[in-house]
């Protein structure tokens, strides 16, 4: 379909399409075996300029927005999403700098990660503070001009790759959710390091790590915003992050459908290729059309956060949830279309289907998005005063 | 340093057919593409540039739609682009594309390296390298896989060979061939893919490069394709063995039953 994309966002699109046809899809199931860190990709992505895409031009991006990212997130993650995940963590932990930061420090670390030449992670969630981010036991200690961090991340996605980290930390427990701030930590900072890389379920090109702090000194000005502003850092950043995740579930879904379908023209049973039976036509059609709607809702909300607008949690919200339900399922009746070619290794839709499980995971759970939009209908309609009886 | 690289926009050579008449190919309504040689071409020049420093111009000699394939290149970083085009070029064979070619580097000169395709793969010729070399009265080689610059005025380049390679070193300024073991052609970026969408690219016709129109094209070509043919499938074909002395033995009795001349 033609969703009216302008100039430049088509060119965001046929260079991130180009790279993930011909320098990601060869290497994914490799990828995925040996659990290597993408860097020979990442650095391709970074010389054809699409780490700045959603960057404004005075930080050395392009000058776009969600939108953009979206584009390239979706082509990248039509091949593989855990290099697209790879790709889009490094936005992920740019965004609180981008969006809450001083301009000092959006001068020093945005156009490094512009450029490519550095990547980035945010790190929220810890062994008790999933969900409940209230939870969070790292603490910073102001010292006089530096705050000193103790605790552990843990499952950060781009943990002992990225050079730039944004953490939430509790500055002042006795206040609550109000006692949380964010900060700028840089890969080497003393006190600094990293735990065990996880081995996961699917998107096993992107490390997942735990970040050590211990007694780690930072000076005072890479906090972000102010003391106490965290948790706002975190709903704002994710409020514009999580249509990348619908999109990368996008691409996943695309990347499925693609090959269910070219699998079912050329393959015979009874004498027909199979995508002649109603019952394979019908799971096909079931996978394009929540496809489809998947899409336009990822791109009408990254359109309508690009405007400025206000109102974007309960959007952004659905633009996570609809599209990773519905990588979850397509991927399933990918491999459900290929039968017993579908549950082998040497086809890709079983590593497809394994990958989806996150889309579901991370960045919020999906009944964590559930509640952010039942919260926002249930404040939206308190507000009107007719009733529709 | 100022390089310029020749390409070739030819018919994707999946699908292409052979006009009984004329015996060319019918490139109507066949996609065209960057001769996949080329590509290595401007590969090679962006990697000399990237060490060395200069610029790269990329020139192509075709009808007004190869523009296309001039701005693609630009979207790899290529600096500038010239198009070659004239109805007075069409038809042209090896010599009169090599000839118009040649005047166009000396118009854009000074030149110091010209880099090449190993050859298109529409006419697999692999002459007009090797021509362009002689119109510029330039040195040259074919078949390089790597190109390293000496003392600034001298280029060493490795030439591949079926049994290695080997070490050539020539005078600046000259003409060069590549082949794929140069580098795998890199991504177009973004930036420069914006900056081609707007680039500027002259074109340029026989006037231009004070060519009369007898020298260009098909009048200015000193051959003419009589046929084309898929050559019939061997056939008659032998395999040897044994030792290799006995194999020897074999083949020389062979030939000998063949009555080749001299044996």
């Amino acid at each position: 379909m033609d969703y009216f994309l302008t100039e430049e966002q088509q060119m965001i699109k046929e260079i991130t399409a180009k790279i993930a046809k011909e320098k990601v899809r060869p290497v994914r199931a490799e990828l995925d075996e040996t659990e290597e860190f993408p860097w020979d990709i990442m650095k391709v992505l970074a010389q054809s300029d699409l780490f700045g895409v959603y960057l404004p031009e005075e930080y050395g991006g392009l000058g776009g927005g969600v939108l953009e990212n979206c584009l390239a997130v979706e082509e990248l993650g039509r091949e593989c999403i855990g290099v697209a995940t790879t790709y889009a963590a490094s936005g992920l932990g740019a965004y609180p700098i981008l969006l809450h930061g001083s301009e000092e420090q959006k001068q020093k670390y945005l156009p490094a990660i512009a450029s490519g030449e550095k990547l980035a992670a945010f790190a929220v969630t810890e062994a008790n503070a999933g969900s409940d981010a209230g939870g969070i036991q790292t603490t910073a200690q102001r010292d006089g001009d530096h705050y000193v961090l103790n605790g552990t991340k843990q499952w950060i996605t781009n943990g002992g790759e990225a050079e730039v980290y944004t953490i939430i930390a509790i500055t002042d427990r006795t206040k609550g959710a109000r006692g949380a701030s964010a900060f700028i930590v840089e890969k080497g900072d003393a006190g600094f390091s990293f735990g065990k890389k996880e081995q996961k379920m699917g998107i096993r090109a992107s490390a997942t790590r735990e970040l050590l702090f211990n007694d780690c000194r930072i000076p005072a000005d890479r906090l972000i915003s102010r003391e106490g502003t965290g948790f706002i850092v975190t709903m704002k950043t994710f409020d514009v992050s999580r249509p990348g995740i619908g999109a990368l579930a996008v691409g996943l879904s695309q990347g499925a459908l693609d090959i269910a379908t070219e699998y079912s023209r050329k393959r015979v049973q009874f004498g027909k290729p199979i995508i002649s039976f109603q019952a394979i036509q019908h799971i096909l059609a079931d996978m394009a059309t929540e496809t489809e709607a998947a899409r336009a809702l990822v791109y009408a909300t990254a359109r309508y956060i690009d405007s400025d607008a206000k109102d974007i949690s309960k959007y952004s919200a659905m633009a996570k949830l609809f599209p990773t339900d519905v990588a979850m399922r397509v991927t399933t009746n990918a491999v459900q279309v290929l039968g017993g070619y579908g549950y082998m290794r040497e086809y890709p839709v079983e590593k497809m289907m394994r990958d989806a499980k996150i889309l579901q995971i991370y960045e919020g759970t999906n009944q964590i998005q559930r509640n952010i939009i039942g919260q926002e209908l249930n404040k939206e309609y308190g507000r009107i005063k007719e009733t529709f009886f | 340093m100022h390089i310029v690289v020749c390409i070739k926009q030819v018919p994707d050579t999946k699908n292409v057919r052979i006009d009984p008449d004329t015996c060319t190919l019918v490139r109507q309504g066949v996609e065209s593409i960057v001769n996949p040689h080329d590509w290595y071409a401007v590969e090679a020049a962006l990697l000399v540039r990237d060490q060395y420093g200069g610029k790269v111009t990329v020139l192509t000699m075709g009808p007004p739609q190869a523009e296309e394939a001039l701005r693609e290149t630009l979207a790899l970083g290529v600096d500038e682009a010239v198009l070659l085009s004239d109805r007075a070029f069409a038809g042209a064979d090896t010599w009169a594309t090599s000839l118009t070619l040649a005047r166009a580097i000396t118009k854009l000169g000074p030149v110091d390296l010209v880099i090449c395709g190993k050859q298109a793969i529409d006419g697999d010729t692999a002459q007009v390298g090797p021509g362009l070399a002689a119109h510029l009265d330039q040195p040259y080689t074919t078949y390089a896989r790597r190109l390293e610059l000496v003392d600034g005025c001298q280029l060493r380049a490795e030439r591949v060979t079926d049994a290695g390679y080997e070490l050539i070193q020539m005078p600046l300024p000259a003409v060069v061939t590549v082949v794929r073991e140069i580098g795998d052609p890199r991504m177009p970026g973004l930036k420069h893919k914006m900056r081609a969408r707007k680039q500027e690219i002259p074109v340029l016709g026989a006037a231009d490069l004070g060519l009369k129109p007898e020298e260009v094209g098909l009048q200015g070509s000193y051959t003419q394709v009589v046929r084309v043919f898929s050559p019939p499938p061997r056939c008659d074909r032998k395999m040897l063995n044994g030792s290799v002395e006995e194999q020897v033995e074999q083949l020389l009795n062979l030939l000998k039953e063949a009555k080749i001349p001299g044996l």
